[in-house]
């Protein structure tokens, strides 16, 4: 007797999955989105609640990395300073292609209420943005719907034809 | 009957002031009225020039000259019991007299008395460290520095505290603008990817807040979203969120609210 039953009527009567490369590939890229932790303002207080156990990241394979090396999803959490630009730019450069970038809450997104000279007005400004996140700050339900959404952009992309990398010049 | 002022850019520009209307100040008093304080300034008194000393609000404020900041500050603590250096900074009064004023708020913990050091210096003057006698003077200073570009002498390292080291003016001069001048305008742009991108990446938008409610290029309104481009002119369609692609996903089972078991009895 067979350890394990296998349903001979379907899938040609092999215990098979047919699919193809693209699926295969974007299925475990979006489902492992391992994100940088890069909280830099109040809104890094909401993201961290969205990998705490109510919320739950974990789930959704989103899990929060503390190196660049190992991301390949940046959340952009808070409010980025002119100061601090050119090192979200480094760290950008450093995550591994494939990578997307979700810009968090007003400060990420346009500066915000942050409307001085020591603020970035809009992270999209040095590192190419692919969401975008209403809200001062955004609550945890916003991220997840956010990453579901990304989820759903990678799974769209073609996976066999080489990543072209994203410039935002 | 009143000139006629137009209104419609009211707040960029008040068109009412009041002719009657006085700054209120702060009283004034004596310095005599409280026993510790006058003890204290007839001591720096003895060795320093005073050119003005009165109390405000419960405490002691001395201008000084500008020379003497570190004697009176180390005679103060050494001999007065003032103990901490609870505050330092400076106020811009270029653009009325020229000149800087330079304060240290200092504590006397055992007197339970406050007392401020006030002196001015000129744009182009610097000032004696006190960071030696109060270890809390060692960022103050370089902030004072960082935010007015006030050199302070015999600092063991003056450098910019908050702004990028590379930065140009001082912010909290009144001359600088808030939204920042046009080096603060391009300080990323030139730093991460030189100069001749300005031209691709484009100025700031200093209007964070205008939101084209029909511009569906740059927005999307949440449970309306409709491609981009599309003119809404004339309203759009509910779009339900939606989690998943409407077909499912690959080797991942789709959510069945039938099938789920609602627990009623929370103490099964």
């Amino acid at each position: 007797m067979a350890q394990h039953q296998v349903n001979y009527l379907k899938d040609g009567g092999l215990p098979v999955a047919l699919t193809t490369i693209d699926k295969v590939v974007n299925w475990g890229r979006s489902n492992s989105l391992w994100a940088l932790t890069y909280g830099l303002a109040c809104c890094g207080i909401e993201m961290m609640a969205s990998g705490a156990s109510r919320y739950d990241f974990d789930r959704f394979g989103t899990i929060f990395r503390a190196s660049p090396r190992q991301a390949e999803l940046m959340v952009v959490a808070g409010t980025l300073t002119k100061k601090h630009a050119e090192f979200i730019r480094r760290l950008y450069d450093q995550m591994t292609e494939p990578k997307w970038v979700i810009s968090m809450g007003s400060c990420a997104n346009t500066g915000g209420m942050f409307n001085t000279y020591a603020t970035v007005q809009g992270v999209d400004r040095v590192i190419p943005v692919d969401l975008y996140l209403p809200g001062c700050a955004p609550r945890p339900e916003t991220l997840q719907y956010g990453v579901m959404m990304l989820q759903q952009k990678i799974r769209r992309e073609s996976a066999s034809r080489a990543q072209k990398p994203k410039r935002l010049m | 009957m009143r000139a006629y002022t137009p209104k419609d850019n009211v707040q960029k520009k008040p068109y009412y002031t009041d002719r009657y209307w006085v700054a209120p100040q702060v009283a004034k008093h004596d310095v005599s009225s409280d026993e510790v304080f006058a003890h204290d300034l007839d001591a720096i008194k003895a060795k320093f020039e005073v050119l003005d000393a009165y109390i405000q609000v419960d405490q002691m404020v001395v201008i000084i000259n500008a020379a003497d900041n570190f004697a009176v500050i180390e005679m103060l603590k050494n001999e007065r019991e003032y103990n901490q250096l609870s505050e330092m900074s400076a106020i811009d009064w270029l653009a009325t007299e020229g000149k800087f004023e330079v304060f240290y708020q200092m504590l006397s913990m055992s007197k339970r008395k406050r007392l401020r050091i006030k002196c001015k210096i000129d744009e182009k003057e610097s000032l004696q460290s006190v960071e030696k006698l109060f270890r809390s003077a060692d960022w103050s200073e370089r902030e004072m520095y960082d935010m007015f570009g006030v050199v302070v002498n015999n600092h063991p390292f003056m450098k910019r505290i908050l702004m990028p080291d590379d930065w140009e003016g001082f912010p909290l001069r009144k001359t600088y603008p808030l939204q920042g001048d046009e080096f603060a305008a391009w300080y990323e742009v030139d730093k991460i990817f030189g100069k001749e991108a300005r031209e691709i990446i484009g100025p700031e938008n200093r209007d964070p807040a205008r939101i084209d409610r029909y511009d569906t290029e740059r927005f999307s309104r949440l449970g309306h979203e409709v491609p981009r481009g599309t003119d809404i002119t004339n309203g759009e369609p509910d779009t339900p969120l939606v989690y998943q692609e409407p077909e499912g996903v690959f080797l991942i089972e789709k959510f069945d609210a039938e099938q789920s078991v609602v627990i009623s009895d929370r103490h099964r």
